[in-house]
């Protein structure tokens, strides 16, 4: 449940796939383009899913589906990626010369 | 508002919301045919050097340090003949407020949307310019949109341009996220009439002539330092502004090095392709911009682009996405220095290019970027292989975009793919006869296709005969 004012993101369907332009190739004309977009919530209460308006941070009005509150980022340093520590004792051995440098 | 907001229906009015959002009469400019008068462009609604050092340095952006990478040029030197490995120089524009040599551009387009009386900014970028954008309005005390190509259809995003959306936001800006597809000149295009803001447009004059700063900079830091020019600068291509900028400022400092660009092959992927959007792990300074930027700059977003990098490329290599990965991580191993990738494509190439040169020249990356969650090589990396990326050891000339990405067995194996720049010209002039109806160039266009293609009348003319044949 969402309050007047939370900080939400809600989604929007800008172009149906039947819209979409001439030039787009075909496996993108299948899909609709879709919108993301965050601001604070202008009803009075929404539940995740209802249709709701938005204020964004300049001000505009946007509509669309609500999709989070109070939503937040959880991109990150990824998963370990072996080859890495491999390139990094490869370059430093024939740069510096390895063990023998030691 | 009664106006029809159908994609045809804001398309049909492109050229008056773009004149709106620019403050660009771009018609003065135009001869009616294929030439128009590109210096005049730049010079009557650019800055002067002078401006423009001083519009950058009261942001914070500019005079950023050279660094000369030792141990980058001792393992090039195993791989030279004697007497062989020119010493390599990065410039650190990532010390730039935003993190990257788009502050330069982003203080120069902001700067004059202020001047102009424009309440706000809007920019289509998924790149490191939506945060110099985000950065340089923050400090100007103007609102900012940035509108991003962010997700495939199964909403899931490339980490790094999440990164980017992140990093505005932090600097105050709306960030507008769509799915895969050029429509986003529509959205972008709406934001403008509805806003009325100003279009920081990575290709107007300003965008470019922000770069001119960081040429003029280097040539200047060069011959102070060790007392001349360097021979080679290598430039990461996308979109043309970054070696434009670049070339002209040079130019202005009266160096001639050669100017070397340098895209990751993502060659057999499309980029508009919804299925294949996550299966390159370069969002920019890859040949799936830089190749039909350099071909034909005026599909831009605006009537006609500052960035032409044509005039004034003497090479253009490409390198794979397994040797620029290669790459960062020795910089981070030998240099102590962690930064992004795509800025770390003209690395490879340079080296790739700096074992043919000799020992006393001296071969320049012009940029760095900003590394950290979602936009390092680690998160990268993770993001190819979960989606069905194959990551190995081997020969990167074997390396299939979308299919696998292939490191260097040793740094033997990086070498940078010269493309053939006649091709690259041929194309120009094609495309430029193919996109205005007329019957034939005349005596002013064949001179400008010349010079927008660092050649001369002769080739305009016989590759003009070559195509009517």
């Amino acid at each position: 449940m969402a309050k007047k004012g939370d900080w939400v993101l809600i989604h929007k369907i800008i172009l149906n796939p039947d819209q979409r332009a001439p030039q787009v190739p075909d496996d993108t004309k299948k899909v609709p383009l879709e919108m993301w977009i965050k601001g604070y919530l202008n009803e009075d209460e929404a539940n995740i899913g209802d249709v709701v308006t938005i204020t964004t941070r300049t001000k505009r009005k946007e509509q669309g589906n609500l999709l989070e509150v109070n939503p937040y980022y959880t991109h990150s340093f990824g998963k370990f990626i072996p080859e890495l520590l491999k390139i990094s004792e490869q370059v430093r051995e024939i740069t510096f010369g390895g063990d023998d440098n030691e | 508002m009664n106006k029809d907001m159908s994609y045809a229906g804001v398309m049909s009015r492109k050229n008056e919301i773009m004149k709106a959002a620019v403050g660009i009469d771009y018609s003065v400019f135009e001869s009616g045919t294929i030439s128009f008068d590109y210096e005049k462009m730049m010079k009557e609604t650019g800055y002067t050097l002078e401006e423009m050092q001083k519009i950058q340095y009261a942001t914070g952006v500019g005079r950023t340090p050279v660094l000369e990478l030792r141990n980058f040029t001792t393992l090039a030197r195993k791989y030279s003949k004697p007497g062989y490995g020119a010493r390599i120089f990065i410039k650190d524009e990532a010390a730039n407020p935003s993190g990257s040599f788009k502050a330069r551009r982003a203080a120069l387009a902001v700067y004059n949307a202020k001047k102009l009386g424009y309440k706000g900014v809007i920019a289509a970028t998924s790149g490191n310019y939506g945060a110099a954008v985000a950065s340089q309005a923050a400090m100007a005390g103007l609102r900012c949109i940035i509108v991003q190509e962010c997700y495939d259809s199964k909403g899931q995003g490339q980490p790094e341009i999440i990164e980017k959306a992140r990093k505005c936001e932090a600097l105050g800006a709306e960030v507008v996220q769509l799915s895969v597809g050029p429509e986003l000149f529509y959205t972008f295009l709406s934001l403008l009439e509805e806003t009325g803001y100003f279009n920081a447009s990575l290709y107007t004059p300003f965008g470019i002539a922000g770069v001119e700063t960081l040429g003029y900079e280097l040539a200047m830091e060069f011959r102070e330092a060790y007392g001349k020019d360097p021979e080679v600068i290598v430039c990461s291509n996308a979109g043309g502004g970054n070696l434009t900028g670049t070339a002209r400022g040079l130019i202005k400092a009266g160096a001639e090095s050669e100017i070397v660009a340098a895209s990751v092959n993502l060659s057999g992927l499309h980029m508009a392709s919804d299925t294949q959007f996550n299966k390159k792990s370069f969002t920019t300074s890859h040949t799936g911009f830089g190749m039909p930027f350099s071909t034909w700059p005026d599909r831009s977003d605006v009537p006609r682009s500052a960035a032409r990098p044509l005039r004034y490329m003497d090479r253009y290599v490409t390198v794979n996405q397994g040797e620029v990965f290669y790459i960062t991580e020795a910089l981070a191993s030998l240099e102590g220095l962690e930064k992004g990738p795509a800025g770390n494509t003209a690395l490879a190439a340079a080296f790739s290019l700096a074992q043919s040169m000799k020992e006393d020249e001296i071969i320049v990356v012009q940029e760095t970027e900003y590394t950290g969650a979602g936009k390092h090589i680690q998160p990268q990396l993770s993001f190819a292989r979960d989606n069905g990326i194959e990551l190995k050891f081997g020969d990167p000339a074997e390396e299939i975009a979308g299919k696998n990405i292939i490191f260097p067995m040793d740094p033997s194996y990086i070498k940078a793919v010269e493309h053939d720049m006649q091709k690259l010209r041929k194309s120009l002039i094609k495309n430029a006869l193919s996109n205005y109806d007329i019957s034939g160039p005349s005596e002013q266009d064949i001179e400008f296709l010349a010079i927008e293609t660092k050649s001369t009348t002769e080739f305009v003319k016989s590759t003009i005969s070559e195509i009517n044949k």
